[in-house]
């Protein structure tokens, strides 16, 4: 039951994948019209706009475009830069590091902060620290990235001078600059991420904190922390699950912010600047990145709510 | 000799504060004592803050209430100004409390075994060996199947009479002075309800533990209670032994519960119907039905609800449909309604077959034929005013409009006995009785010629419901309107009804006039049904368990079968071979009355003449 | 023997005269806690802006009247400077007040659009079911599956940026999210016993939505446009942030943002010493103030669960 519920999920997950990647074809290479057209702009001959189409493949179908560009993706061949006529795969690998080492440390940082103080608030509901967890997280979600990312320019670069307002990596910087380089960044999407997280922790507690058998342990004499870790937790842990990885999809569009704000030489920034110069190989390479991880993140939380519920891990 | 007070209730007040920060008392000043080993029970309404005052003796009140006064002694230690790790220290050890529903007071996370022992060992009453030896005492004297191995099942793994007897355990495993049972067997089907009566019954007795008994069922109260107290609005009307509250009560809100009580159902209670309606003929009939959920798969429902169903209405009568929960008795309803088509058979109406579905049946056809649902709450739109509400079939079927709506919605609200105001309010603002007249008066604005009402008294308090049946028969008498009348409660189909049905997994087990259905000959199953609604008598619950078909009955849950007789697994006549390969036939009595049995007439007389010498043989 | 015998005649008349409590009490009025009322105020204040402010601006959004850019509050010749110039020496109070305009404006708009379309195709779905649910259930779901922002990026780097083109791409973006709550809450109101009863009355499918099933829809929604329409001006700011919405040099609360980065630590004050310009702030504050206060409106209003109990552990 269980098994064949998880495997239903992957096959959802999969068909997904595919999805989205019709989407993001049918977005980035037909919508906006002739492409050959884009790229030779006032220069178009009839004949050079022809040897161009066909040397991008545009006289063929659209379907036929699709399957080459996905079978070229399976196999890494992710196209040639419209700037630069760089290969796009090179371009990405020396950025797509950055990223994911940000977004670990991120989530390293961010998660057990989170559930810690998601947790506290949740067994103290209505104290005045909670109501300024519950305040502040409230105000961060409500917020701009960029704003949260201003005032951290505006406390920790301007008035403290402790860390760079921008960066200027060249790749030969040792651990402790690049940590130095890393912290703005990083510290803006750990407010920004934990806010969520721990608004969605001390919800999940406390709507199981709302049922009956909670109010049975009360009865029965169960002491406070007891009910919480025991109790409440274990109904509450796939909530929490779920919880996390969907704020680590979420980390997607904070990445985006934040990487052009403190021009973070990652995965993200290489994409903006694809968009800005309408470098649409570029941006459709790397908008399936994003978005295959996203997809995965959302099959990762829906999975976990699945094996984390009582009813479908023990089958009458 | 007067036993030992165990616990002392004076002058205890409780209140609730509201938005504005006034204080509302729900608990007035009520004082009771309970004695060592005594069952004390709490009766009255909704509302009347019996559960407030039972759980006052956890020292618990639920979110928004406060203790306003009095005290709480428990041994002579007041509990209310106890300090709370020291109230803590109380909970679940020396008193225990059992919650109405177990489904929902069991953690779905965690093993029953855990739950049950958890108690008794945080309190360090017992160590977890022998508090898991003690939990598996308690599930053999429950009567619970597998008592070593159901401590490691889960909530969801067991059914919910079991669950309601495993939070029994629950309470006792730490071996508390005071038990508190708040309407434990109320969402219990009847045969449900007396399996767990009895086995609460049992271990009170043995484990010689005093206990606060909360309902608002005088006949449950009457097998397990030697002191009660009745309350009302947060005050004590009367509290007196079992036996003198209700063999003589002297209290007049007393005597109101008590005629509320149905009577035992037996012949002669259903009424003779006016003879100007009485036209004796067929006003709907329901010939052959077969229905059911999920499509149909070869004329077959997938998932199958009814069987063979042959029932009719005739004009100006009241039929009862009974049977236990899952029977098919809304199913049925619905049939009749239009509201599922059924997948063969018919259904005619004043000679004339309906088409199955609503969408194909003619305007007026919709509108002789009525359905009034089960919960007001739910049937009656929220964002509606009550005029609205009662004036839309008015405008929909005739077309009256303006002033004239207006007068007829005041006299449809009348007929209910309702003010003619009520009109401007939302159904929010009216109570549950209130609710369900102004859902009857709906149904009635139609001017229908049948009336098919599902369960419309099961959600209501007895005496709201008493009233409600009141004027059911009011305005069956005055208006001449057939009735389908729907219900688990026998005692209130047998005092309305002119004919019953009886329902068992789908099909009819018996039909026939009421005062053919409620004497001897029975179907197995009628007569089960019979002895498990609970009397206003003492000792009742002892007498019925003498009863041959109990002790097959009660424990066996019903299952959908494709051949033979369904009641084949607790009917204690059944005969391997026949019973559960051949489908019965129908034996055909006096005045249409007919039995869906393998047994023949002189058989069923047979078994109960045979009962009939068990019951006195124990009376002697 | 019975020991309390209390005015019985009173309980009894109270029975007969159908004095039984009703369920909840007469309706309850919208009650705002001091904080809700704070941050009303304060909703309020921008919709006004966003009707009159170019109107009572010092300033118009693109004049370059300062003395220079990132200067400290001052005045000249042209007016008062009150909270300073930006990068090009435009008055950034004024671009605040039009901005507004722009800002809040927009995001109206395509919320507007992301409800009509989103609550008539989830009810459309709800109500007919069968293969008319399936297909669009499943475009949601397909559009749902991919991060906002990064369909925004896509269709921005396919088709440019203009105004109808950000309005269009967020009303599409959000519709999905008010189609799933439409949809969901029709399911739930149509499967409810007096959507049955009109049914089975023989009501037409539009005299059901009309009177039973949007009546009972339009409170929930009412609460959810206040948070969607928080997300769109998010959303849309966070593009204008990137460069890739509302292009300069019209002034929008979002690109200001980012224009004036560079100002925080290169301001000048009238001595010509270098300070921190706060012309980056301001608009920053401005889209916090009135996304905050939305929201605290509607955690004000929404149903608070689940702390009760927690208090009675010991």
């Amino acid at each position: 039951m269980m098994m064949r519920m998880v495997l239903q999920r992957l096959g959802i997950g999969i068909a997904t994948l595919f999805v989205v990647s019709v989407i993001v074809f049918v977005i980035t290479s037909i919508l906006p019209g002739d492409v050959a057209d884009i790229i030779l702009g006032q220069s178009a001959t009839p004949e050079t706009l022809a040897a161009l189409r066909a040397e991008l493949g545009m006289d063929q179908p659209w379907y036929i475009r699709y399957f080459s560009w996905l079978g070229n993706l399976a196999s890494g061949d992710l196209g040639i830069s419209k700037a630069g006529g760089a290969s796009i795969s090179s371009l990405i690998d020396s950025r797509i590091w950055n990223t994911l080492i940000m977004a670990g440390m991120v989530s390293l940082i961010s998660i057990p902060i989170s559930i810690v103080l998601g947790l506290w608030a949740a067994m103290h509901p209505g104290t005045r620290l909670d109501r300024i967890v519950t305040f502040g997280t409230l105000s961060t979600i409500s917020v701009p990235e960029f704003f949260i990312a201003t005032i951290m320019v505006l406390i920790f670069a301007v008035k403290l001078k402790w860390l760079p307002a921008t960066l200027y990596l060249t790749g030969n910087e040792n651990w402790s600059e690049l940590l130095k380089a890393m912290a703005m960044p990083m510290i803006t999407l750990v407010i920004v991420v934990s806010a969520q997280m721990i608004r969605m922790t001390r919800a999940g507690i406390l709507n199981v904190m709302s049922s009956p058998y909670i109010e049975m342990a009360i009865l029965k004499g169960v002491p406070r922390k007891r009910i919480i870790l025991r109790h409440a937790l274990y109904n509450a842990i796939g909530p929490i699950v779920n919880v996390i990885a969907l704020n680590l999809a979420y980390l997607v569009s904070g990445v985006v912010i934040v990487e052009t704000i403190f021009s973070y030489p990652g995965l993200a920034k290489l994409m903006i600047d694809g968009v800005q110069t309408r470098d649409l190989p570029l941006v459709q390479a790397c908008a399936m990145i994003f978005c295959a991880v996203y997809v995965i993140l959302i099959l990762l939380a829906d999975i976990a709510s699945i094996l984390s519920n009582p009813r479908l891990r023990h089958p009458k | 000799m007067e036993k030992e007070v165990l616990v002392e209730v004076k002058d205890l007040r409780i209140s609730a504060t509201s938005d504005e920060g006034v204080e509302i008392p729900i608990v007035k000043g009520v004082d009771f004592n309970i004695h060592k080993g005594e069952v004390v029970a709490l009766i009255g309404e909704s509302g009347s803050g019996k559960t407030t005052i039972s759980l006052a003796s956890l020292a618990y009140t639920k979110p928004g209430l406060h203790f306003a006064g009095g005290e709480v002694k428990l041994r002579g230690d007041d509990l209310l100004s106890m300090d709370p790790l020291k109230q803590r220290s109380i909970r679940g050890a020396k008193v225990a409390y059992l919650a109405q529903s177990a489904a929902a007071t069991f953690n779905p996370a965690l093993t029953i075994g855990e739950q049950v022992t958890e108690s008794a060992v945080l309190h360090g009453i017992l160590d977890q060996e022998a508090a898991t030896k003690r939990a598996e005492e308690l599930y053999e004297a429950l009567e619970l199947p597998d008592p070593q191995l159901i401590g490691n099942r889960y909530p969801h793994q067991v059914s919910g009479g079991q669950l309601q007897r495993l939070m029994a355990a629950m309470a006792l495993c730490g071996k508390p002075d005071l038990m508190v049972l708040d309407e434990p067997t109320t969402a219990l089907d009847v045969t449900t309800q007396i399996e767990v009566l009895k086995a609460f019954k049992k271990v009170i007795h043995e484990e010689n533990s005093a206990a606060i008994y909360v309902t608002h069922d005088l006949a449950v109260v009457a097998q397990i209670a030697d002191h009660i107290v009745v309350l009302y609005s947060g005050e004590v009307m009367e509290q007196g032994p079992a036996d003198q509250i209700i063999n003589r009560p002297q209290h007049a809100y007393t005597k109101r519960l008590m005629e509320a009580v149905r009577p035992k159902p037996i012949a002669g209670l259903g009424t003779d119907v006016g003879a100007e309606h009485n036209r004796d003929t067929d006003n709907l009939e329901v010939r052959e039905v077969t229905a059911g959920y999920g499509g149909n798969v070869n004329g077959e429902p997938k998932i199958p609800i009814l069987k063979d169903i042959n029932v009719s209405v005739k004009n100006g009568h009241v039929v009862g449909v009974i049977g236990e929960s899952g029977c098919g008795k809304s199913t049925l309803a619905r049939v009749m309604a239009g509201m599922l088509p059924a997948a063969r058979g018919d259904i005619i109406l004043d000679g004339e077959k309906l088409e199955g579905s609503l969408q194909d049946r003619k305007l007026s056809e919709l509108q002789k034929v009525q359905f009034v649902f089960q919960m007001a709450d739910t049937a009656l739109n929220p964002k509606q005013l009550i005029g609205n509400i009662i004036g839309r079939p008015l405008e929909f079927y005739h077309g009256l409009k303006g002033k004239e709506k207006h007068a007829k919605v005041s006299e449809i609200l009348e007929m209910v006995e309702l003010p003619p105001e009520f009109a401007s309010r939302y159904p929010m603002e009216l109570s549950g009785g209130q609710k369900q007249r102004i859902n009857l008066a709906r149904s009635l604005a139609a001017t229908p010629e049948v009336l098919l009402c599902d369960e419309v008294t099961s959600a209501l308090d007895s005496i709201v419901g008493a009233n409600v049946i009141k004027l059911l028969t009011n305005l069956r008498d005055k208006t001449g309107v057939s009735f389908v009348f729907i219900s688990h409660d026998l005692s209130t189909v047998a005092s309305f009804a002119d004919e019953i049905v009886v329902l068992y997994a789908g099909r009819v087990v018996e039909q026939g006039p009421t005062d053919e259905v409620l004497v001897p000959p029975f179907h197995p199953y009628t007569r089960l049904l019979i002895s498990s609604v609970p009397e206003m008598r003492i000792g009742w619950l002892e007498d019925t368990m003498q009863k041959r078909e109990m002790a097959v009955g009660i424990s066996r849950g019903v299952e959908m079968t494709s051949v033979g007789c369904p009641f084949y697994n607790r009917c204690p006549m059944a005969m391997d071979g026949t019973c559960n390969t051949t489908i019965p036939p129908i034996l055909k009595l006096n005045d249409g009355h007919e039995i869906s049995c393998h047994l023949t007439l002189d058989q069923l007389n047979e078994v109960e003449a045979d009962t009939r010498r068990t019951l006195d043989a124990a009376e002697a | 023997m019975s020991e309390v015998i209390k005015n019985e005649d009173e309980i009894l008349a109270k029975l007969d005269a159908f004095a039984e409590l009703p369920d909840a009490p007469p309706k309850r009025k919208l009650k705002l806690s001091w904080v809700g009322k704070l941050a009303s105020l304060v909703v309020i204040f921008w919709l006004v802006i966003v009707a009159i402010g170019p109107s009572i601006s010092p300033h118009h959004e693109m004049d370059m009247d300062g003395d220079d850019s990132f200067m400290v509050a001052h005045d000249n010749e042209y007016g008062s400077f009150y909270l300073g110039t930006d990068h090009l020496g435009r008055d950034t109070l004024s671009r605040v007040l039009y901005g507004a305009r722009n800002t809040i404006g927009i995001a109206l708009l395509a919320t507007l659009l992301a409800y009509s379309m989103g609550i008539t195709l989830g009810i459309l779905a709800a109500v007919k079911g069968g293969w008319i649910d399936m297909i669009i259930s499943r475009i949601n779901d397909a559009i749902l599956a991919l991060p906002s922002i990064m369909l925004g990026l896509i269709v921005i780097a396919a088709l440019g940026s203009s105004v109808p083109i950000l309005i269009g791409l967020a009303g599409v973006i959000y519709a999905t999210s008010v189609f799933r709550i439409a949809r969901a809450l029709a399911q739930d109101i149509m499967v409810q016993d007096f959507v049955e009863a009109a049914h089975a009355r023989g009501e037409r499918i539009w005299w059901i939505i009309k009177s039973e099933v949007l009546p009972n829809a339009i409170m929930p929604l009412a609460t959810d446009f206040g948070l969607r329409l928080v997300f769109v001006v998010l959303f849309i700011s966070s593009l204008s942030f990137l460069g890739l919405g509302i292009q300069p040099p019209a002034s929008d609360w979002g690109s200001m943002v980012r224009e004036n980065l560079a100002g925080l630590s290169g301001g000048i004050d009238l001595d010509g010493n270098t300070v921190t310009s706060y012309a980056a702030i301001w608009p920053a504050l401005a889209i916090a103030s009135f996304t905050i206060a939305i929201n605290l409106i509607v955690d004000d209003i929404s149903a608070k669960s689940g702390g009760s109990l927690a208090k009675k552990m010991i």
